[in-house]
């Protein structure tokens, strides 16, 4: 089975990394064209 | 991860998060378990259509007259405002049918709704192509399925070609820069592929290449016109050599051959967006115009919203699909097991492998199930196909 | 449709395009700029209520110091603000003055 697959980091970021900050991805561009919409 | 240009590479599923540096939930997981209000929804405006299509998936043909009204069809408009809905995509049938079609497309763009609509090119005339270059907020498809007369009218019908054409031309010469250009991929036209981007770089125009699935009329004509395994295999790499064409997602179970193609490479239906047919009727997905994914309708209480938001066939999708008959395959991630659409048509089980699934488990699967039943048929007459297109 | 090929400057005031949508979503929100089609999704409330009220500081920096991002995040937002203004989501707001309404 898949461990949790909606982790809420995103709401919590304090605690995520204390010591090292790895770098987040907090913007992300999406292409949906119209996603198997026929359009 | 993102590239500057854009292009959208799909994100590691969770069986591989923890390769990835981002301690984030993927973005696919955020869409497969639904969105607050679809992101574009697919709207059918009319079952009516001058053209008889041989693979129509909405089998259009015929009014169909319990078609919303005019003001029903504002109504559904406000909701989307209200859900803040970005933009629709219009087909049909032939949406500029409709009497009031340039009026409900002023009506969405005056109300922040952005229009995309698709059309065989019949509605489009000079006039018609000025006042679309001028808006920011409306975007047109014009729907091909050959690169030449023979071969699109062979699946479209005679004049066909020439009409999506004349079309393009009013809007080159109108200045439109980036229309879509759509075609439906088959047998008969991916060896054409480089012809239709050379078509669209000739017009200025957006080439989106699309999935055909045996849904509505496309039944009929799936065994003879759906592409290839080798087919299957060119396009896909063809498709990775244009990353700057457009699919609509609908060759993500193409990813099983090697690297993801862009996209989100997964189904969105229920999630991202759904449909909403001519009489109001709310489906997961175009390509299944069939009860078993009849969400509800915008007519009942509560209207579009909450039919987006509370029906139980929305709500069912939303939750952790089980990879079922492909859980040992070690492409799941890639391909999610396909279309549903296309499943479903083909008889095999939504947790089974998609009929064209590229390792051939597809095949097998289709060996042992009959083909489901089509829904509502609105052709005005039988339609078949003409004659083959030479060579 | 694109913005002058500018880097991005954190010393800089900068404002939400007047054509993109910000829609709330769970896990942060949807933008989708009706000018050039694109859709961005944003992961994190905080960038969220960052970038409206980006047009009310007289630079990027400012605006990080008043929502009180901690200092070890700010690579990270000036990364993502810095995507957004490559795609012309993110616009530089006139010199001191808050956001102009374009004409």
């Amino acid at each position: 089975m898949e461990p949790t697959e909606l982790v809420d980091d995103t709401e919590t970021e304090a605690d995520t990394t204390d010591d090292l900050v790895e770098e987040e991805l907090l913007v992300e561009e999406i292409s949906i064209d119209g996603m198997c919409g026929v359009y | 991860m993102t590239l500057s240009t854009g292009l959208q590479i799909s994100e590691p599923t969770p069986d591989n998060l923890v390769l990835s540096p981002v301690k984030q939930s993927g973005l696919a997981d955020q869409m497969k378990a639904g969105l607050d209000a679809p992101i574009c929804l697919t709207w059918e405006l009319t079952y009516a259509c001058n053209l008889q299509c041989v693979h129509c998936l909405s089998s259009s043909g015929r009014r169909d007259p319990r078609e919303l009204t005019t003001e029903e069809c504002e109504a559904v408009i406000d909701e989307l405002q209200r859900m803040q809905v970005f933009y629709i995509n219009i087909g049909g049938g032939e949406p500029t049918i409709r009497k009031d079609f340039w009026h409900l497309v002023q009506y969405a763009v005056d109300h922040g709704v952005g229009v995309k609509f698709s059309t065989n090119g019949s509605g489009i005339d000079a006039a018609v192509a000025e006042q679309l270059a001028a808006s920011d907020y409306v975007d047109v498809q014009i729907s091909i399925d050959g690169a030449d007369a023979e071969t699109n009218d062979h699946v479209r019908g005679a004049g066909s070609f020439a009409t999506a054409v004349q079309a393009m031309e009013h809007l080159r010469s109108a200045g439109f820069e980036g229309f879509k250009i759509s075609v439906v991929m088959t047998r008969h036209n991916i060896p054409q592929v480089d012809a239709f981007k050379a078509m669209a770089d000739h017009y200025g125009a957006q080439l989106r290449l699309t999935r055909f699935r045996p849904s509505g009329r496309g039944a009929d004509s799936w065994d003879e016109l759906h592409p290839t395994d080798q087919q299957q295999r060119e396009l896909y790499h063809w498709l990775m050599d244009h990353p700057d064409v457009l699919t609509g997602d609908s060759f993500f179970h193409l990813s099983a051959l090697g690297e993801a193609l862009p996209g989100l490479n997964l189904c969105g239906a229920g999630r991202v967006v759904c449909l909403i047919d001519p009489v109001g009727d709310v489906y997961a997905c175009p390509f299944v115009l069939h009860d078993e994914f009849l969400a509800g309708s915008v007519r009942n209480e509560g209207g579009f919203q909450k039919v987006w938001q509370e029906s139980d066939l929305f709500t069912g999708l939303r939750e952790p699909q089980s990879a079922g008959a492909c859980a040992s395959c070690g492409h799941f991630d890639a391909c999610q097991g396909g279309c549903m659409a296309a499943k479903f048509f083909t008889g095999i089980p939504l947790d089974g492998p998609d009929p064209e699934c590229v390792l051939g488990h597809g095949e097998t699967a289709m060996d042992s199930v009959a083909r489901a039943e089509v829904g509502t048929d609105h052709s005005r007459t039988k339609v078949t196909l003409g004659t083959k297109p030479a060579g | 449709m694109t913005s002058l090929a500018v880097p991005f400057d954190a010393d800089r005031a900068y404002r939400l395009h007047e054509q993109v949508a910000l829609r709330p979503e769970p896990f942060g929100a949807l933008a989708y700029h009706y000018g050039n089609r694109r859709l961005n999704f944003l992961r994190a409330k905080e960038l969220v209520a960052l970038v409206e009220s980006l047009d009310a500081y007289e630079s990027v920096r400012a605006a990080f110091s008043a929502a009180e991002i901690d200092p070890r995040r700010w690579p990270s937002f000036e990364k993502a603000l810095a995507s957004l203004a490559a795609s012309d989501f993110l616009v530089g707001a006139a010199d001191g003055e808050g956001a102009e309404v374009a004409a």
